[in-house]
């Protein structure tokens, strides 16, 4: 095959088959954690693609942050036809825009919403691999009137999901709004459930026309038993992929 | 970056000239966006065009100053002129006494404002053109011709009252609202009265709300509330066609959650005032004295795509011409004087990245 490798798929040790004949990994929990000045949505877009495209996946698809029209668009643009995936029922999608958790019971919205991802996986279980993604956990946050307890819970919940049925969990964390340092303690519990992390900044010297930033990749090899990486290079969006590569390789 | 703007449109829909200019007040974007004046012809084009319809604006507040103050009377009145339904809601006792200090629209009938000044010439010539185009239309809203999609404001004289009148405004005074079910229920009224996309649309609605988490406010300590009445905002607009603009004082809340504003915002827009006396800015800018303050570009909205937009420069400094129109302009290094003229060519390799990094404050 003369796809680009690209850097991306590598750090997430995405990129399956060809390289040592293995399956994509199940049962992984990864993490975006992105800032106001490079959002992290992108990842999110990549992986949506990767996960689509194999024959025998189906993704589940929890919207915080933008209507259903915004990622189609975007996935047509990169080749990928959001909408008839939806009809095909590969793409389940959750609009969460307008959740909101009535004052008294903000568990209770959460348990709904735990109990329709729970039902949509587990009629898809057999033989398919599910890919659960939430963007993102701090608009979940909001939509939970700040109860991080019980948005913790939900997490925890969707995590037994990974070993029960081999989900694959991918979220999103807005990481600057916890780096004020009040001590809060809701994105250490995330990275700790997190096998991979993915980090989005902008550069040091700001934001450039040709890098929109810097992408680490901590992937702590706890699926397959191998050592912990860290990767780390530069990135540039464009409409209908991400170009990786590390930083000065690019003329 | 001009290449991938040329891509960008290439993918979108081609859409039919003809009915952008059927709609006054409004403009078709890339990937099939549409958008909306900000009532400042220069922050319409650092944006791309303008705010995008259904996007959440958020201007963060310099508490010094009143700055944001400025923005919010030009995105108002340009709403008022394009003769669209504008909800204003502050947290002052009379809201609606705000609207008698909304700026009219500048027509430039005197001619003794010419400048000789070479460097504005072909600005003067634009304007000679707007006196042309202004004559035979006194009350814009007559016309059934071609309406400008932005127009500049004077910002010394009030507006017509026939404008404020003739049109939907209406006002929430946010002092009256114990919690924000009230002004979030009036919100969802008013985009509910807007006609809803259906392919073509006919109007536009814009929701102002000034100084929105002031302390004068009984919410003020709610912090979630706050938050989930925000992204409520911005989820009921997204889905109508409306264009919500919020100032919020930032330094007022807690950092976290002035994150998660900044998160929440489509637009992110900062205003800074200029302090007077600040002897190593007035050396470092040139036509420091003319600034009344600097207004920051944190974050413009990303609609159905996943590019991020790259500005020249995030920093432009807010000055007012001839005492009347705002406009926008870049930051300029101001020449260095002879007696460093060594280190000539260091101080001009880092002018350009000084327009950005060294304002960072």
């Amino acid at each position: 095959m003369n796809r680009p490798a690209s850097l991306l798929d590598d750090a997430l040790s995405l990129d399956g088959g060809e390289s040592n004949s293995r399956r994509p990994q199940k049962g992984l929990v990864v993490l975006v954690e992105d800032c106001v000045e490079t959002s992290g949505s992108f990842v999110l877009h990549h992986l949506i693609k990767r996960f689509l495209s194999s024959s025998d996946s189906i993704v589940l698809f929890v919207a915080f942050a933008q209507p259903f029209s915004h990622y189609d668009r975007i996935l047509r643009k990169m080749g990928c036809n959001l909408a008839a995936q939806r009809e095909n029922k590969r793409l389940l999608f959750f609009d969460m825009l307008m959740l909101e958790c009535p004052d008294d019971g903000v568990e209770g919205g959460l348990i709904a919403l735990y109990g329709n991802i729970q039902k949509a996986v587990e009629a898809n279980s057999s033989n398919k691999n599910i890919t659960i993604m939430i963007d993102d956990i701090s608009l979940l946050e909001v939509a939970a009137k700040g109860s991080t307890r019980d948005v913790l819970n939900f997490m925890h919940y969707c995590h037994t999901l990974t070993t029960q049925f081999g989900c694959t969990i991918i979220t999103v964390l807005h990481e600057d709004i916890y780096s004020s340092g009040d001590g809060f303690t809701f994105p250490l519990q995330m990275e700790y459930l997190a096998d991979i992390t993915i980090k989005t900044e902008p550069l040091i010297t700001g934001l450039a026309a040709d890098v929109h930033g810097q992408l680490t990749v901590l992937n702590k090899g706890t699926i397959d038993g191998s050592k912990s990486k860290i990767h780390n290079f530069h990135y540039k969006i464009k409409e209908n992929s991400v170009y990786c590569f590390y930083p000065g390789s690019v003329s | 970056m001009a290449s991938s703007k040329v891509r960008t449109s290439s993918f979108s829909r081609k859409v039919p000239a003809a009915p952008t200019s059927s709609i006054p007040g409004l403009k078709y974007g890339p990937n099939g966006t549409i958008f909306l004046s900000s009532g400042i012809p220069d922050l319409d084009k650092i944006l791309g065009g303008g705010f995008h319809l259904g996007s959440l604006v958020m201007i963060m507040e310099d508490t010094e100053a009143p700055h944001h103050m400025l923005l919010l009377r030009t995105f108002m009145s340009q709403g008022l002129i394009h003769n669209q339904p504008v909800l204003y809601a502050s947290p002052s006792k009379n809201p609606r006494a705000f609207l008698g200090t909304l700026p009219a629209t500048l027509v430039s009938k005197d001619d003794k404002s010419l400048k000789s000044d070479a460097e504005q010439k072909d600005l003067r010539i634009a304007w000679q053109y707007k006196k042309y185009l202004g004559e035979n239309k006194p009350p814009i809203e007559e016309r059934d011709g071609k309406v400008e999609y932005c127009n500049e404001f004077d910002l010394r004289k009030p507006i017509e009252k026939h404008l404020i009148a003739g049109n939907r405004v209406e006002c929430v005074s946010l002092l009256d609202c114990s919690s924000l079910a009230g002004i979030r229920d009036s919100c969802s009224k008013f985009l509910s009265q807007l006609p809803r996309y259906d392919g073509n649309i006919t109007s536009a609605g814009r929701i102002a709300i000034q100084s929105f988490c002031a302390p004068q406010c009984e919410y003020y300590d709610k912090e979630w509330d706050m938050l989930s009445f925000i992204r409520s905002i911005k989820s009921m607009v997204r889905s109508s066609n409306a264009v919500a603009f919020i100032t919020f004082p930032a330094s007022l809340v807690s950092p976290s959650v002035s994150k998660r504003w900044q998160h929440l915002a489509d637009t992110l827009l900062a205003v800074k005032a200029i302090p007077d006396e600040d002897k190593e800015l007035a050396t470092l800018l040139t036509g420091y004295q003319d600034m009344l303050g600097l207004l920051s570009i944190h974050k413009v909205a990303r609609f159905n795509t996943q590019v991020p937009v790259i500005l020249d420069a995030t920093t432009y400094s807010m000055k007012l011409q001839k005492r009347r129109s705002l406009v926008l302009e870049c930051l300029n290094q101001a020449p260095v004087d002879g007696s460093s003229g060594s280190s000539y060519g260091t101080s001009g390799g880092c002018s350009s990245s000084l327009n950005t990094g060294g304002l960072d404050f």
